[in-house]
C-alpha cells in the first residue's frame, strides 16, 4: 500500500505553528493560545484541546523544554501517544466474515468501499461487494462500477429492496463460492433518523444469521466534518458494534481532528484514512503522519 | 439542528437573567461562554473572535448599564449580531432577461450537489419555471443516473453527455435555448479546494456558461475548514449564494455562519430532509432566533418594551416599596400585559414554560375577568381593599358577573403580592453569599443596595427588579390566577 506520510506531505507545504521561523522561538503565554487555537480550527474540539495543552503545559514544565521546537516535539510525541494503542487490523476469519460500512449521506462510503476493494484485488484475494445502499438513486450503479474496476463480484437488490435480504444474500453468495469476504455498502443516514438507525440494527441482524459474521462495522467520516462527528459516532455506535472510522477526503483542506474526541470518549479507533482520489488511496491510519499533517498549513 | 447551540446558548442567558446588573466583566464573561458555545457548534474561530469584539461594541453602545433590564440586552445584541452575521433577508431571484436563467452548482465531494440541484429544480418548477437539469458531473461513477432519477421524479427533462464537462454544460445551456427551457441548473463533480486542476476546471466551466448565479453547496456538518474551503471557491467562480444542506440533522450549523460572514454570500436555500420537497429559501432572521433557542423571546422583549412604559413601571414599583400599590396599580399593569397581545401567544414565545404550564390552559377570560372585579370596586375599595367584606364581596361579583369566591381568590392573591414584594425578593444564592461576605468584612452590615461594582448602576435593587418584571421569564402568570392548579 502507498505510504500515507509520503502521499500526505504532497499537498501539504508549509508549517503553520512549527515552521522554520518559529523554531527557536522561546515559551510565552502566547504560545499556549497558539497552539489551542491551531487545535481548535484542525477540529479537535474546545475541551479535548484545552485537555491537551494542559497536559503539554505540565510535561513542558518537568521536561525543562525550552523552545517551540523542543515543545513541539513533546506535543507531537503526547498525541501520538495519546492515538496509539489500539488494534487498528481489519478482521477477517469468518465464512465469510462481512465488513459493514456505515455512515452519513456523502461522506465517501461506496468510494471507500470501492478502493478497499481494490487494493484487497491487488494483494490476490478475493471479494463480493453488497450493494446494500438500495435508496439513493445511483448508488448500486455506482457500487457496480468500482466492482467492476477492482475485479470484484457484487449483488444487488432492486432499488428500494430490503437492504438486509441484499445483504444476507451477498453472504450465501459467498459462501457458496468459497469466497471470504463480503463488503457491505449501506445507505447514508443521518444519526438522528431513528428509524433508519434501528434499520442498520437490523442490518447487522440479518447479516450475520446466514453464514456470514460480521467482523468489523466500519464508520465513514468526512474529514471535514466538525464536532457534530462525534454525536454522528456515538449514534452510530449505539445502533450497531462499530468497530473502526474510516477518516475520508484527509487530501483536503481539512485535518479530522474530531477522531481524538471519537477515540477517546467512544473507544473507536480509526483504521483506514481515504487521501486522494486514486483507487489505491485508502490506506491504513498512521497516527504519526496524521499529527503532523495536524500541524501543517497547506499548500 | 441547531438546537444544542440553543441550548448551550440558552443556559448562559438564563443565568444572566438572574442578574440585575451587569458590569463590563460580566459582560466579558458571557462573551466567554458564548465562544464556546460557538466553537463547539463549528463556528469558524476567527469568526468568533470577531463576533465576540462586534457584540461586545454593541453592548457598550446599547449602553448596557442603563437599559431597562441588561440581561436582555445582551441577549438582544448577540442576537442583532447572529442576524447581521446570518444575513439580512431572505434571498430573491430574479430571472434573466432573455432565458436561460443560468445556474450553476459547485462544492465538496459528498455535500449533496446532485440532490440540490434535483430540489432546486423542483423549487423553480414550483415557482412556474421550466427547468432543465445538467449533468456535468462526469466524475463520480452514476452521478448522472442519480441525477436522471431524481429528475424524472418531478418530470424535468436531464442533459448530460460523456466526456468533457466544460463541453456538457455548455452544450447543457444550447439545449435549454433549444427546448425552451428558462432555468438550466448545472450539476458538477464534487472536487477539493487544494486540488488545483479541478478547481481550474470549474472555472472553465463557469467561464463557457457564464451562470448567472453560481451556488456554493454546503454540508451543515462541516467543521472549521469551511471558510476556507468556501473562500477558494468564491476566489475561483465569485459565488452568488450558498445552499446548506443536511439540516435535518443535528449539526449546530457553526459553518453556515462562519461561511457567510467570511465570505459574504448570502445562504439562499437550506435543505431539510431527504425527500425532494425538503427544501427551503433561507429566513436568516427566523434561524438567528432557533439558534439562540429563546423561542420568540425576542419579539417578547419588544412587544415588553413597547408596551410598558419604563417610567410608569419605575412609578409602581416605586409605590410598591412605600406599600402604596393599590388595585388600581394592579389593573393598570394587568392593561399593559395585555397590550402585549393575548397571553397564550405569550406563553407561547418563551423558551421555557413555568413548570404545569400549558399554553392552551391559558386564555385572557381570566385576566378579563380579573378586571372587571377590579372596575366593580369602589374607589375607596381599590385603595385599601381590607374593607371589603362579604356584603361589599357579593356586590362585587354580581358587578362583574363573577362569583363570591373569585373576588375572593384575587384580593387573596394581590396581599400575598403585597407581602411578597414589600418582604423583599430572595435574592439568588449568589447574592446571598456575596451579601454574606460583605456583612462579615463590614462588621454586620448586610445592606444590599449599595454597589460594590464601580461598573454598575445605583438604581436601588428594588427597582430594578421589579423593573426587571418586562423580563418575560419574571411573569409569574399563578398572580393572575390563570394557572391550572388554582381552583377557579
Amino acid at each position: 500500500m502507498v505510504n500515507f506520510s509520503r502521499q500526505l506531505t504532497n499537498t501539504r507545504k508549509k508549517f503553520a505553528l512549527f515552521g522554520k521561523a518559529s523554531h527557536s522561538r522561546g515559551i510565552d503565554d502566547s504560545i499556549w493560545i497558539e497552539i489551542e487555537e491551531t487545535l481548535i480550527a484542525a477540529d479537535v474540539g474546545v475541551s479535548v484541546s484545552l485537555n491537551i495543552v494542559e497536559k503539554l503545559k505540565l510535561e513542558s514544565k518537568s521536561n525543562g523544554a525550552k523552545s517551540l521546537l523542543e515543545l513541539t516535539g513533546i506535543l507531537k510525541e503526547q498525541l501520538v501517544e495519546t492515538l496509539s494503542g489500539y488494534d487498528r487490523t481489519l478482521v477477517n476469519d469468518g465464512n465469510p466474515s462481512v465488513w459493514l460500512f456505515v455512515g452519513t449521506n456523502g461522506v465517501g462510503k461506496t468510494t471507500s468501499i470501492g478502493k478497499l476493494a481494490n487494493s484487497i484485488h491487488k494483494d490476490g484475494h478475493s471479494v463480493v461487494l453488497a450493494a446494500g445502499d438500495t435508496f439513493r438513486a445511483g448508488a448500486t450503479e455506482q457500487l457496480g462500477l468500482w466492482a467492476k474496476r477492482a475485479g470484484s463480484q457484487i449483488v444487488k437488490g432492486a432499488e428500494g429492496a430490503d437492504p438486509s435480504s441484499v445483504i444476507f444474500d451477498a453472504t450465501e453468495f459467498a459462501n457458496a463460492r468459497g469466497i471470504p469476504l463480503v463488503i457491505a455498502d449501506t445507505a447514508g443516514r443521518l444519526h438522528t433518523k431513528k428509524n433508519l438507525m434501528e434499520e442498520l440494527s437490523k442490518i447487522q441482524q440479518v447479516a450475520g444469521k446466514g453464514p456470514g459474521s460480521v467482523q468489523e462495522i466500519l464508520l465513514v467520516i468526512d474529514s471535514t466534518t466538525g464536532q457534530n462527528g462525534l454525536t454522528q459516532a456515538a449514534q452510530f455506535a449505539e445502533a450497531v458494534d462499530v468497530t473502526g472510522v474510516v477518516l475520508t477526503k484527509l487530501d483536503g483542506s481539512a485535518r479530522g481532528g474530531i477522531i481524538f474526541a471519537i477515540q477517546d470518549q467512544l473507544g473507536i479507533p480509526v483504521k483506514l484514512v481515504g487521501i486522494g482520489e486514486n483507487l489505491d488511496d485508502l490506506v491504513p491510519f498512521d497516527a504519526e503522519a496524521f499529527v503532523d499533517a495536524l500541524f501543517e498549513t497547506k499548500a | 439542528m441547531f438546537e444544542i447551540l440553543s441550548d448551550r446558548l440558552s443556559g448562559i442567558f438564563g443565568r444572566l437573567r438572574s442578574k440585575g446588573r451587569l458590569s463590563e466583566g460580566d459582560i466579558d464573561e458571557v462573551l466567554g461562554e458564548v465562544r464556546i458555545a460557538l466553537l463547539e457548534a463549528d463556528v469558524n474561530l476567527n469568526v468568533v473572535k470577531e463576533f465576540q469584539l462586534a457584540v461586545k461594541q454593541r453592548c457598550l453602545d446599547a449602553g448596557i448599564q442603563k437599559a431597562l433590564n441588561p440581561a436582555q440586552q445582551v441577549v438582544k445584541s448577540v442576537n442583532d449580531e447572529l442576524i447581521n452575521v446570518l444575513g439580512g433577508d431572505a434571498m430573491k431571484f430574479s430571472y434573466a432577461e432573455k432565458p436561460p436563467t443560468v445556474i450553476l452548482l459547485a462544492g465538496l465531494q459528498g455535500v449533496g450537489k446532485t440532490t440540490s440541484a434535483a430540489k432546486l429544480a423542483r423549487w423553480f418548477k414550483s415557482q412556474g419555471r421550466n427547468p432543465i437539469l445538467v449533468g456535468a458531473d462526469l466524475q463520480r461513477p452514476a452521478a448522472v443516473q442519480q441525477l436522471q432519477t431524481l429528475a424524472q421524479s418531478i418530470d424535468v427533462p436531464v442533459f448530460s453527455n460523456t466526456g468533457d464537462p466544460v463541453e456538457t454544460a455548455k452544450e447543457g445551456v444550447l439545449e435549454a435555448e433549444h427546448l425552451g427551457r428558462d432555468v438550466v441548473i448545472c450539476d458538477t463533480a464534487g472536487r477539493l479546494s487544494v486540488d488545483e486542476e479541478m478547481m481550474e476546471e470549474i472555472q472553465r466551466i463557469s467561464d463557457s456558461i457564464t451562470p448567472h448565479y453560481t451556488l456554493f453547496v454546503i454540508d451543515s456538518m462541516t467543521g472549521q475548514d469551511a471558510v476556507n474551503v468556501a473562500e477558494a471557491f468564491d476566489e475561483k467562480l465569485e459565488l452568488d449564494a450558498m445552499i446548506l444542506t443536511k439540516l435535518d440533522g443535528d449539526a449546530r450549523g457553526g459553518a453556515a455562519l462562519s461561511a457567510k460572514s467570511v465570505v459574504g454570500k448570502p445562504i439562499a436555500f437550506v435543505s431539510t430532509g431527504e425527500k425532494l420537497e425538503d427544501f427551503e429559501q433561507f429566513h436568516p432572521d427566523r434561524l438567528a432566533n432557533r439558534i439562540l433557542g429563546m423561542g420568540d423571546v425576542l419579539t417578547l422583549i419588544e412587544k415588553a418594551e413597547e408596551a410598558f412604559d419604563k417610567d410608569e413601571a419605575e412609578k409602581a414599583a416605586l409605590k410598591l416599596i412605600g406599600g402604596q400599590f393599590t388595585l388600581d396599580d394592579f389593573l393598570d399593569q394587568m392593561q399593559q400585559l395585555k397590550k402585549m397581545g393575548p397571553l397564550q401567544n405569550l406563553v407561547e414565545m418563551m423558551p421555557d414554560m413555568p413548570q404545569g404550564v400549558d399554553s392552551s390552559d391559558i386564555d385572557d377570560g381570566h385576566l378579563i375577568r380579573l378586571e372587571a372585579i377590579i372596575q366593580s370596586m369602589t374607589a375607596d375599595e381599590r385603595t385599601v381593599p381590607v374593607i371589603i367584606d362579604g356584603s361589599r364581596r357579593s356586590r362585587i361579583a354580581k358587578g362583574s358577573g363573577t362569583t363570591a369566591h373569585e373576588v375572593g381568590q384575587l384580593l387573596k392573591q394581590f396581599k400575598e403580592i403585597k407581602k411578597l414584594m414589600k418582604g423583599q425578593k430572595k435574592p439568588n444564592r449568589k447574592q446571598r453569599n456575596k451579601k454574606k461576605q460583605g456583612g462579615k468584612r463590614k462588621g454586620g452590615r448586610t445592606t444590599p443596595r449599595i454597589s460594590k461594582d464601580q461598573d454598575s448602576i445605583s438604581v436601588p435593587k428594588e427597582i430594578e427588579e421589579l423593573v426587571s418584571q418586562s423580563d418575560p421569564k419574571e411573569f409569574d402568570l399563578s398572580k393572575f390566577g390563570t394557572l391550572p392548579e388554582h381552583d377557579m
